[in-house]
């Protein structure tokens, strides 16, 4: 297990150093840069600027500096914003997209599971269409519609939902649930899949034979079992929703990390792209990693000495 | 030593009839593909999503001859024009006739996800075959820098490489949304296809065809072929969905296809605007179109994936 | 298993504790502003304070550092510069009592009033204004609007390094007393200072602490309101300065901004009562508030022309027959009756309506249309024009309209397009980019028709005039005529009007018969307003000005 979890740590930081490569050469190859303006820029100015964010220095050399600097966990300052470095940023809107994200990972929890065992359970019939239904329309509908769809008929006319903006939970409520609505329905389905493939099995049968009543059967040994599944998407489902909601973010006004990364990229922000990015790599890779040991505690049949994922 | 092994007649009985069939596999052997249609069809939602997606391709394709209107042209005296016998989806903020518009962007939307699979599909068997068949350390190292790729937040490079590539000259090309949406999305693919070569390779009918004389090429062609295609084709099936999908959320960004082209995400961003105002058609009847698309490969890459599991075989 | 499986959740919980935990610190927006939302109540119980949206984060709420509307509409309430508008908005002493101008109009001297403080009790002295200003044009602190100092002799030069600021002619003569010498008569220089780049900043507080304005706690101003809350990305709250020497004629008792950038989204929260006044409006919305005459909404004027630049450097569009068809086969009423929908005027000329000229009559009208819409002259100009370059309609398809990318110049584009494509038989592409890259794109001269638009910086037609002189680094179109440029630079140096204006009316005429860029149309600033707000009004180049507003509820 010492040696598997070193492996994978390595891993890691090879991951992100390429990640981190890519992205710095990429986005210096973006056309536009950060200082243009309408109108003359006076020469010493521009020349004060670029000197300010070292970008007077040869490419090679800009990315070692940002290198060393990245070791000492700092991402440099903005170049559009005078007020806030990107640190700053990173620390003020990660609180937000993380908030938005888990609240809509447990929305997503509670009901998708919930409506896949009720799916399974009551097989062609009302529960499993309404739940199908649910599950197809949160797959299908893209979020920027689902967003804009709740703004128009849930927030103009329930009085206390504020349409948009961050501050109370009355302001989360609807972009959790909109965010929710994709993981929701992937795990509706799988729920139901996995849980009718269980309650085929032997040992539910033998279970019911041994006259123990329904519910506890279904507990007990359908519903643990059948989670499995929904559990190993957990990893990329918890980073898809804190990288995939700066739609929601968008739209709602949200400051959160995603809107950061869509700005820095609309302004030529090369610190504030470079910092969103890596920022969001290592919580991607971080997640993945939990999952695979948090699988490893609930399914005991799998031993951390398989490679990859 | 000349043993008497005389065989005499009376050691044997004459076969009846009933015995010769004992031997007979009753069952009319059934093909493999054959099989997977015959369990598909008794699928009623999958044959739905299959028929859907039939309909959509052809009207891709004449749709947008029907009604006699161009997705370019315009008329500003009948903007915002509601349905009607004559715009039967009514007509844009341009006045432009939407029912073309939505055949016109439901092409480049399916043209996306189809060749965006495709790619996929490529790139996938080729890196994973490749790494399925090397040696243990060349697959190794494959399969960790695959790793690292996919480890890339998906949208966010997809974000990143349309405004390199776009800005570079031509506008957002569709071949430049493509490009930047499978560079890292055939990973799973690769991996997909990896791990079942490996399977199929080591697995004790492949052995016991190679002992019996089969070659290579036909082991390949009857046994590893056909048992690696179904989780592919059902992998096909949820990547156009999602390619489809990552579009729209481009368009959403402002990083869609360039107007007056238009996909089915961007019709639906323009459509937006039309909400506040009373003109909810303008965005509902592309959302439903982009619903329609991604239900139907959904329920039919659930189908296939049901048909293709050999557990299920009744 | 059952242990583990309640260690999992465990762990998951405390993950989720912690990550949403951590953001439960004193000065974070989740917890700050709870305390605040019975803001709303007070309203309805007395407090005054006017609910509004800015729509993007601030880059800086120092004045010196501020880039465009997003900053200036806070710093137009907080600060105040010598000269103010007024209620009716006619521009009127703000910070300065009264003014001399010598008979050169080369140096004005103001005298600054007695009972002006800073919010922090401060008095306002003269010294405050030339560390400003000097401060602004400092090219270590790399302001985006220097150039609006540009006028003050010795300015420029200590902005671009070739000067020293010593040679900045502003001084302050004693605590009151401000002089200041420009480089050349300059007609509209007062109302410059009521312009945010020449807004004060308080000395001693910018010189202990740089940092002094990126936080509320710690930023210091002048102006009727003062900033009390700044929180990133989420809200901006402005209250009543009591410390303003005009207090009394400040009836709100401060104003609330979101900052959300989705028009969408924003319009549904004016429609929900979330807000009192709300501006940009989505384009759809104006036109169907305009169609029902809905009284909430003001179509404001605005000095601004929409326009597209032709890249003259690029064949054939340095034909003057070309570029001429292309503008006549344009209709623009079409444009602003059926796309835009905002109560904007189609384009007669470079200069918009809203400027004086020398009699204080309309500058327009002494103009008069300067743009024919008129499809059989252009297609024969064109003939001739493609005649000359010997090229074909086909050659078309490789040239594009390159617009920033917003659903507002999409529309238009498209429309600009399609009726090309009707009325001159070419089919133009269309190229949409971040706004930077259409920046960087019309500097370095790569682009063939790019959209652009200019947001008047003071009430002369100088703004528009001087942008096409051959040296003006706003000139992406690349025009370059010697007798346009001379008429510029009469305009610009000559103290008599008369001479001024028949300049300026006579360049204008010139660069509308070559055509270099295409005028579409003149902007309009559409807000709405609920019926209850009252005393708000538009200035022409800025923002609606809520100093004087009331909240009649």
């Amino acid at each position: 297990m010492k040696k598997y979890l070193l492996k994978r740590l390595i891993m890691s930081v090879i991951t992100l150093w390429a990640i981190t490569t890519i992205t710095f050469f990429l986005m210096h190859a973006i056309p536009g840069n950060p200082f243009a303006k309408e109108g003359k820029m006076p020469k010493v100015v521009y020349e004060n600027l670029q000197k300010k964010y070292g970008l007077d220095k040869p490419l090679s050399q800009q990315y070692v500096i940002y290198l060393k600097n990245l070791l000492k966990g700092n991402f440099g300052e903005s170049m559009k914003s005078r007020v806030e470095t990107v640190n700053d940023m990173i620390r003020r809107g990660f609180p937000v997209s993380a908030q938005l994200g888990l609240q809509a990972l447990l929305v997503a929890l509670i009901f998708g599971p919930t409506l896949g065992a009720l799916a399974a359970l009551y097989q062609n019939k009302l529960p499993d269409y309404i739940s199908m239904i649910i599950a197809i329309l949160g797959i299908s509908v893209p979020s920027f519609i689902m967003g804009t769809l709740f703004i128009q008929f849930i927030a103009r006319n329930v009085s206390w939902i504020p349409i948009g903006g961050w501050g109370t939970w009355k302001h989360t409520a609807l972009p959790s649930l909109a965010l929710a609505m994709m993981p929701l329905a992937q795990m509706a389905r799988l729920m139901r899949s996995s849980m009718l493939e269980v309650l085929g099995q032997d040992y539910i049968k033998t279970a019911k034979s041994k006259g123990i009543t329904k519910p506890a059967v279904i507990i007990k040994h359908a519903v643990r079992n059948a989670i499995l599944p929904v559990i190993s998407i957990l990893g990329t489902t918890i980073s898809n929703l804190l990288v995939g909601s700066f739609v929601i973010e968008k739209i709602f006004g949200i400051p959160g990390l995603g809107m950061f990364f869509v700005k820095s990229i609309n302004n030529r922000d090369y610190t504030l792209i470079m910092g969103t990015t890596i920022f969001y790599a290592i919580i991607l890779i971080v997640m993945l990693l939990f999952v695979d040991i948090m699988y490893m505690f609930i399914d005991p049949r799998i031993k951390l000495t398989k490679e990859g994922r | 030593m000349k043993a008497e092994m005389e065989i005499s007649r009376d050691l044997f009985e004459k076969a009846s009839f009933e015995d010769r069939d004992a031997e007979k596999i009753k069952r009319p052997s059934i093909k493999y593909w054959p099989d997977v249609w015959r369990r598909l069809k008794q699928n009623k939602l999958a044959m739905t999503g299959l028929i859907l997606i039939i309909l959509m391709c052809i009207m891709a394709v004449v749709g947008t001859h029907i009604n006699g209107y161009k997705y370019y042209e315009q008329n500003l005296n009948l903007i915002n024009i509601h349905p009607n016998s004559d715009h039967w989806f009514g007509t844009d903020e341009l006045g432009r006739d939407l029912f073309t518009r939505v055949w016109y962007g439901a092409r480049y939307s399916l043209i996306i996800g189809i060749l965006a699979a495709a790619i996929d599909f490529v790139i996938g068997v080729l890196y994973g075959g490749i790494a399925g068949m090397a040696t243990r350390r060349v697959d190794g190292i494959m399969m960790r820098i695959a790793e690292v790729i996919y480890s890339i937040p998906y949208l966010l490079i997809v974000i990143l490489l349309s405004v390199v590539f776009s800005t570079a000259g031509a506008g957002t090309s569709m071949f430049v949304l493509i490009f930047a949406m499978t560079l890292t999305d055939w990973v799973p693919m690769a991996i997909l296809v990896r791990g079942q070569v490996l399977q199929l390779k080591e697995s004790e009918y492949s052995l016991a065809s190679e002992s019996l004389g089969a070659s290579k090429g036909w082991i390949l062609k009857n046994h590893i072929i056909p048992n690696t295609l179904g989780p592919i084709l059902v992998n096909i099936t949820l990547t156009i969905p999602r390619a489809i999908f990552a579009e729209a959320t481009l368009s959403f960004l402002g990083l869609g296809l360039q107007a007056p082209k238009s996909s089915l995400g961007t019709l639906a961003n323009d459509g937006l605007a039309g909400l506040a105002v009373g003109n909810a058609y303008q965005i509902l009847i592309p959302a439903i179109f982009i619903s329609l698309i991604m239900f139907a490969f959904n329920v039919l890459g659930d189908g296939l994936r049901d048909a293709l599991d050999p557990r299920l075989r009744k | 298993m059952k242990k583990k499986l309640s260690l999992l959740l465990s762990i998951l919980l405390i993950a989720a504790i912690l990550v949403t935990g951590c953001s439960k610190s004193p000065d974070d927006p989740a917890i700050t502003q709870d305390p605040d939302t019975p803001d709303t109540e007070e309203t309805s119980s007395g407090t005054k304070i006017l609910r509004t949206n800015n729509g993007s984060e601030p880059g800086s709420l120092d004045p010196a550092l501020a880039q465009g509307t997003h900053e200036s509409w806070v710093l137009d309430h907080t600060f105040e510069g010598l000269m103010k508008l007024d209620k009716n908005a006619k521009l009127v002493e703000g910070m300065a009592k009264e003014y001399k101008v010598s008979d050169d109009s080369l140096t004005y001297t103001f005298t600054l009033r007695d009972d002006i403080k800073w919010s922090n009790g401060d008095p306002v002295t003269a010294e405050d204004f030339e560390f400003s200003w000097k401060r602004a044009l400092d090219p270590e602190l790399a302001s985006d609007y220097a150039h609006q100092l540009y006028y003050i002799k010795g300015g420029e030069a200590y902005n671009t390094g070739e000067g020293s600021v010593d040679d900045v002619a502003v001084k302050a003569l004693d605590e009151k007393t401000l002089e200041v010498t420009l480089e050349a008569p300059t007609a509209y220089f007062l109302e410059l200072t009521a312009f945010y780049t020449l807004y004060p900043v308080n000395k001693k507080v910018v010189e202990a602490n740089p940092d002094w304005a990126k936080d509320a706690k710690t930023h210091v101003s002048n102006g009727p309101f003062t900033l009390t809350e700044w929180e990133h990305d989420a809200s901006i709250k402005i209250r009543k300065n009591s410390n303003y020497y005009d207090a009394a004629s400040v009836k709100l008792d401060g104003v609330d901004f979101t900052i959300i950038d989705d028009e969408n989204t924003t319009w549904q929260g004016y429609e929900g009562g979330e807000y009192d006044l709300l501006l940009p409006l989505p384009q759809a919305v104006v036109a169907q508030m305009k169609a029902n005459d809905n009284p909430e909404l003001v179509i404001g004027g605005e000095v601004a022309t929409y326009y597209y630049n032709l890249n003259s450097k690029v064949k054939p569009f340095n034909n003057p027959k070309i570029r001429k068809a292309l503008s006549m086969t344009i209709d623009r009423q079409t444009i602003v009756d059926k796309i835009t929908q905002g109560g904007q005027i189609a384009a007669e000329g470079v200069v918009s309506f809203g400027m004086k000229d020398e009699n204080g009559k309309e500058y327009r009208d002494g103009v008069g249309q300067l743009i024919t819409y008129n499809v059989e002259e252009g297609k024969k100009l064109f003939e001739e024009g493609l005649k000359e370059e010997g090229m074909t309609a086909a050659d078309f398809s490789n040239f594009s309209i390159l617009y920033n990318t917003s659903e507002a110049h999409k529309k238009i584009a498209q429309a600009v397009q399609e009726m090309w494509r009707t009325n001159l038989g070419i089919e133009i592409q269309l190229e949409n980019v971040d706004f930077q890259v259409k920046l960087d794109r019309e500097k370095a001269g790569d682009y063939h028709i790019s959209r652009a638009g200019w947001i008047g910086d003071y009430m002369d037609p100088m703004t528009f005039v001087e942008l096409w002189l051959s040296s003006s680094s706003f000139n992406d179109a690349k025009y370059n005529n010697p007798e346009y440029d001379k008429l510029v630079l009469t305009a610009r140096s000559t103290a008599d009007q008369k001479v001024r204006f028949d300049a300026m009316r006579e360049a204008e005429k010139m660069v509308m018969e070559d055509m270099p860029i295409i005028p579409l149309y003149f902007y309009t600033q559409p807000f709405a307003q609920k019926p209850y707000v009252t005393g708000v009004y538009k200035p022409l180049v800025n923002y609606p000005k809520l100093t004087y507003a009331d909240i009649n509820k």
